[in-house]
């Protein structure tokens, strides 16, 4: 009767550290760090490598690199995406792991998960152009096309747990306090 | 048994004017006392609950000692003392009576809002006279929010409701109330013990339930349809303004689709229990319509809101308890009512024992069970000392 379904995630890790981490809040704590340099122009360029957490200093496999820029219709260089887009490489590969998470959670076996997601912006907040008109995005749209062992019932319920439990979608539905000095 | 007040004095002194139970009457019974009305399908008014309690209190014997607040309680050799404002009582064993909602849970930033709004709690609102002319913004879309949203926006005052997770339910399923399916289905006898994840299943908000003579189904799409504003999670307030999460759309789709396993759950229970055929045929609710672009930001200096309701649920005062048996969160720790020390139980938190414990009708089991671990822990000599003692503060 028992089917294994393997979508690659260790779903026992992930509960086992949050029973772990529910007497040891001070190593649930995390800090995500990048460096960016000024390149030329609005192109720059990020790198992240270590983070902290667990109470000591991490480090990834290998250093990321990432160039932002702004495209050619900008009269810009398009060395890279412009930083908004990384928003929405952030959002929906977030999306993406908690459905995947989720679906090993819930012995749903995924076939495939593709997502697309759109935001829309109106640039005259940038430019200045228009002073009722914000900086960011007026509205994401994400689509998913879950191909998996399961009703569609099922897949909905997969894609809302997975907007509960993300943190980039929490990071851009909610207010988060930032702070910007000189150094 | 040790009351602050009055018997019954939550129901008496610190509800709305126009709260009736969510339970229906044939399901608001205690042990030996059922209801005997001619309503069995109502719901009881406040005035009525107080009545009930009163009448099961005498009926029962109850040895209540009204007007005495605890203000202490200590672990000392052999049991517990307890400190009220009229003496002190010692005891082998104690019960924690005093229930879940003694504050109302208001976040921080209810501080940052400007002045010149006022700001009211569950227990503090009584009907829509007692409020400013203008807009109301009422955080929290579970009962209490819904129903006073529905009273305040019938005062013809504009109305935004601030809706984070919530549990979704129709009135009436099938032709029964909801809560004869979660009675009848086994759902609410569902133990602490069997419950998936204990520390959600507890944290769950009030069902979105009101007790109207008509029965009504009262959920967003009808406050919606009323012309009550859909707003977001409130997350924080900045520079004078009230921010709203953008992820009120999930919120919805979390809920509808938990109201669709519950009515699966329900359907199911009535094809395999062979009486499938005795009700309605099955129906499905509407999903909850999101507006078309919901605000996410509103100008609290503006005047447009003059009153503020926070229906954000509550949180039990454990500041008269000086035994350690609180978690990080101030919730008491206990398995199934038995508190993390030796002869201290408790009754009437949520799924305490089983997933009816905060209802009226629930406690009678929880009560039995409590009770039989706690004689037991007294032991054989229980007769020769003094009588355990129930207290609520």
């Amino acid at each position: 009767m028992t089917t294994t379904i393997d979508n690659g995630v260790n779903v026992q890790a992930l509960l086992d550290a949050r029973g772990a981490l529910v007497d040891a809040p001070a190593a649930a704590q995390f800090t995500w760090k990048a460096s960016s340099t000024w390149k030329h122009g609005v192109h720059s360029q990020t790198t992240i490598q270590n983070y902290f957490g667990l109470g000591e200093e991490q480090s990834h496999k290998t250093e990321s690199v990432f160039d932002a820029d702004h495209p050619e219709v900008f009269a810009a260089e398009d060395n890279g995406i412009t930083p908004i887009e990384y928003l929405l490489v952030g959002l929906t590969s977030c999306l993406t792991a908690g459905v995947a998470s989720v679906a090993q959670n819930r012995g749903i076996q995924l076939r495939s998960v593709e997502a697309t997601v759109e935001g829309n912006h109106d640039i005259r907040g940038i430019l200045g152009a228009d002073s009722d008109v914000r900086n960011g995005f007026n509205d994401i749209k994400v689509s998913f096309n879950i191909d998996a062992d399961a009703s569609r019932e099922d897949i909905e319920a997969l894609v809302a747990q997975s907007q509960k439990r993300s943190a980039v979608f929490d990071a851009l539905t909610n207010p988060t306090e930032i702070t910007v000095d000189v150094a | 048994m040790l009351e602050r007040g009055e018997v019954a004095n939550s129901w008496r002194h610190e509800r709305w004017d126009s709260l009736r139970l969510l339970t229906p009457n044939w399901l608001s019974r205690l042990p030996g006392l059922r209801y005997d009305g001619d309503d069995p399908d109502g719901y009881m008014t406040t005035a009525e609950v107080v009545a009930f309690i009163a009448r099961f209190a005498a009926s029962a014997r109850t040895p209540v000692r009204t007007g005495t607040t605890v203000t202490a309680l200590r672990r000392v050799e052999g049991g517990y003392r307890v400190t009220t404002d009229h003496g002190e009582i010692e005891a082998r064993a104690v019960v924690i009576a005093s229930g879940a909602c003694n504050q109302p849970a208001i976040p921080a930033f209810a501080g940052d809002v400007p002045r010149g709004i006022e700001q009211l709690t569950p227990s503090t609102y009584r009907n829509p006279d007692g409020l400013a002319d203008g807009g109301v913004l009422v955080v929290g879309a579970s009962a209490t929010g819904l129903q006073l949203a529905a009273e305040l926006r019938a005062s013809g005052r504009p109305v935004a409701v601030s809706v984070g997770e919530h549990v979704r339910m129709p009135r009436t399923y099938r032709g029964r109330d909801v809560l004869w399916w979660m009675d009848a289905s086994g759902v609410w006898d569902q133990r602490y013990d069997e419950v998936d994840d204990l520390t959600r299943a507890r944290g769950l908000p009030s069902p979105q339930l009101v007790g109207t003579p008509e029965r009504r189904t009262l959920d967003l799409n009808a406050l919606a349809a009323d012309g009550v504003e859909l707003v977001g999670r409130w997350a924080s307030v900045r520079d004078g303004h009230a921010l709203f999460s953008g992820g009120l759309r999930n919120v919805f789709s979390l809920a509808d689709l938990k109201l669709r396993r519950m009515l699966d759950g329900f359907d199911e229970w009535a094809k395999a229990a062979g009486v499938d055929a005795a009700f309605d045929p099955p129906e499905r609710l509407a999903p909850t319509e999101t507006p078309r672009s919901p605000r996410w930001q509103l100008d609290l200096r503006s005047g447009e809101i003059r009153t503020i309701v926070w229906a954000t649920g509550f949180r039990p005062d454990y500041r008269w308890l000086d035994v350690p048996v609180l978690d990080a969160k101030g919730r008491l720790r206990h398995r199934g009512g038995a508190v993390a020390s030796p002869g201290l139980y408790a009754l009437g938190l949520p799924v305490l024992r089983r997933r009816k414990s905060t209802f009226i009708h629930g406690i009678e089991d929880d009560a039995r069970d409590v009770i039989e671990d706690l004689a037991a822990g007294l032991g054989p000599t229980q007769a020769q000392t003094p009588r355990p003692r129930v207290a609520t503060a």
